[in-house]
């Protein structure tokens, strides 16, 4: 293992985040606090209980997943897209380092970012509404898993991109109206039966689903099955990132 | 003596069916100055990016200090220092973190001392907390070649190193390669300014659509295929040269006021004092002479076009 090499990395990445402290933090805490001033503030007043749980409470876990979504893609992506678009990849690629640590070094430090972000918004989120978490070791498993996992998606992304428009195209096509589809706003059994059954094919549906279990201890699918899918996926991204590695996708001709 | 850089049967054909290196041998010693030299697009980029790990070879070996740059990437990486063509730099990194990057990334522990023992060497040190995107061109290039010093390599591949550089840092640069390689460091440079292979290399690899063409000691070079010209300036003009010079292939030049005689330099058959003697007898009167050495210029121009 090259450790200087995986340390040199993710510090530079997290000095990039510093740097760009506005976009990484604040404007996704801003948004998130607008959610709750709207959703649990302003309308959530006139929407009953949801299972038990005030609708403003009910949403935390959902706008937390969908913040770590959304900045776990753009975090990664953009990191490994930036140097392959001004060409600074190449030192990179001819390091002493393998590929796995290139990926420990940049999907970790996009994943720790968008981690540190969680436990912003969550603490934001205490500041309007009650807050229980009744299970702190799924809630920190699912966080990280998910973290990790969307880092990956985004790595993928950042290497097949070849412009900064297809960088944007799939979390502004695929991820945001899955994310927003996939229980953040509400519990799935507020569905029609027909529309319950086509959301379990959207991944995310899980993802929050087995978050707000670790909250409230509520889920719209078994907190097993959640994590069995989060696992799936995982498995997934990883295989995509080896098979880019194993053939040079995009970074070495 | 082992050589420090061994590619044999190096192939690269790219995905478009451009076939950008074919079946190229080639040893570099250690602690050499070897100079690439070919035309835009003879695969010197393409030889230096395979052998620094950023282009895949289609097939044939390369190995860096013995160490396989496919199965033993580590070792061999670890070895070599890479200044790209083209100034790619992070605009947003102070240069001492760049620099610093670099090392770490090459699996080295922090060494301040080292790092800045680097920029002053290359005039970086005032520089140390600017930005790069405030820095002049030859300033990035200055700190290009320091992110690649700052490992301390044992092969240093200088790609197109003074494209559009100043004088004063061209000087520099050459005088830094120097140095390093007193420090034992072997130096791959690319280029095609000749006068730059000239000055510095030991020794000469001409590359032309993907081949190596021919690979030799610089001096023996500009022997072997250099051309020496004596021109004599003559006191009177010449309307014709003489019958009695006939067989010594004079060129009558500059109206007539002037003869040039072409030889090779390896041709020590015919003396210069022979041909002086031969005009006087002639009496043709002559008031100065002069020769000329063709430079590697003139020989590599002559290459090409013999490939061609």
């Amino acid at each position: 293992m090259n450790l200087y090499a995986i340390r040199a990395i993710y510090r530079f990445e997290m000095a990039r985040a510093w740097r760009t402290l506005t976009q990484s933090i604040i404007s996704p805490v801003i948004s998130t606090s607008l959610y709750f001033v709207v959703f649990g503030a302003a309308i959530g007043s006139r929407i009953p209980q949801v299972e038990g749980v005030s609708y403003g409470s009910f949403i935390v876990p959902g706008l937390i997943m969908l913040s770590l979504l959304t900045q776990s893609l753009s975090n990664a992506s953009f990191g490994i897209y930036f140097p392959r678009f001004t060409g600074t990849i190449y030192e990179v690629l001819s390091a002493p380092v393998s590929y796995l640590e290139i990926v420990i070094s940049y999907v970790g430090a996009a994943a720790t970012k968008s981690l540190i972000l969680g436990v912003i918004i969550l603490a934001t989120a205490a500041m309007f509404v009650p807050i229980r978490i009744e299970h702190p070791l799924w809630m920190v498993t699912f966080l990280v898993l998910t973290a990790v996992t969307f880092s990956l998606l985004g790595f993928i992304i950042g290497i097949w991109a070849d412009g900064f428009e297809k960088l944007q195209l799939v979390p502004l096509l695929i991820i945001t109206p899955l994310a927003f589809l996939g229980g953040t706003f509400y519990s799935i059994n507020m569905l029609p039966p027909l529309w319950q059954t086509v959301t379990l094919f959207n991944p995310v549906v899980y993802l929050v689903s087995g978050f707000r279990w670790s909250f409230y201890g509520i889920a719209d699918v078994s907190p097993a099955v959640s994590l069995g899918m989060t696992f799936l996926f995982l498995a997934v991204c990883i295989g995509v990132v080896a098979w880019i590695f194993r053939t040079g996708y995009r970074l070495k001709p | 003596m082992n050589p420090m850089i061994s590619l044999s049967g190096l192939t690269k054909t790219y995905d478009g069916g451009f076939q950008a290196l074919k079946r190229v041998d080639l040893d570099i010693r250690a602690g050499e100055i070897f100079a690439l030299l070919g035309p835009n697009g003879a695969g010197k980029t393409t030889l230096i990016s395979i052998v620094c790990g950023l282009v895949r070879g289609s097939s044939g070996t390369v190995t860096v200090g013995g160490h396989d740059i496919v199965s033993d990437y580590r070792a061999a990486r670890a070895l070599i220092g890479l200044v790209p063509q083209e100034l790619t730099t992070d605009a947003f990194e102070t240069v001492w973190n760049a620099v610093s990057f670099s090392r770490g990334l090459f699996g080295k522990p922090a060494n301040p001392a080292y790092i800045e023992s680097v920029l002053r060497s290359l005039s970086l040190w005032e520089k140390r907390d600017n930005r790069i995107m405030t820095l002049s061109g030859g300033m990035k290039r200055r700190l290009l070649i320091a992110k690649a010093l700052s490992h301390e390599p044992r092969v240093l591949f200088l790609d197109e190193p003074t494209a559009g550089v100043d004088v004063e840092l061209r000087r520099d640069m050459w005088a830094l390669v120097r140095k390093l390689q007193q420090d034992g460091v072997t130096v791959i440079l690319t280029t095609h300014y000749i006068e730059e292979a000239e000055e510095m290399a030991d020794r000469i690899g001409v590359i032309n659509r993907g081949e190596i063409i021919l690979v030799e000691d610089k001096a023996t070079l500009m022997h072997k295929l250099g051309q020496k010209q004596l021109t004599v300036q003559l006191a009177e003009p010449l309307a014709a040269v003489p019958e009695s010079l006939a067989e010594w292939g004079l060129e009558r030049s500059d109206e007539g006021h002037a003869l040039t005689y072409t030889y090779d330099a390896e041709d020590q058959q015919r003396g210069i004092a022979d041909l002086l003697a031969a005009l006087a007898a002639a009496g043709v009167e002559f008031k100065d002479v002069n020769t000329r050495q063709s430079s590697l210029e003139d020989i590599f121009v002559g290459l090409l076009r013999e490939a061609a």
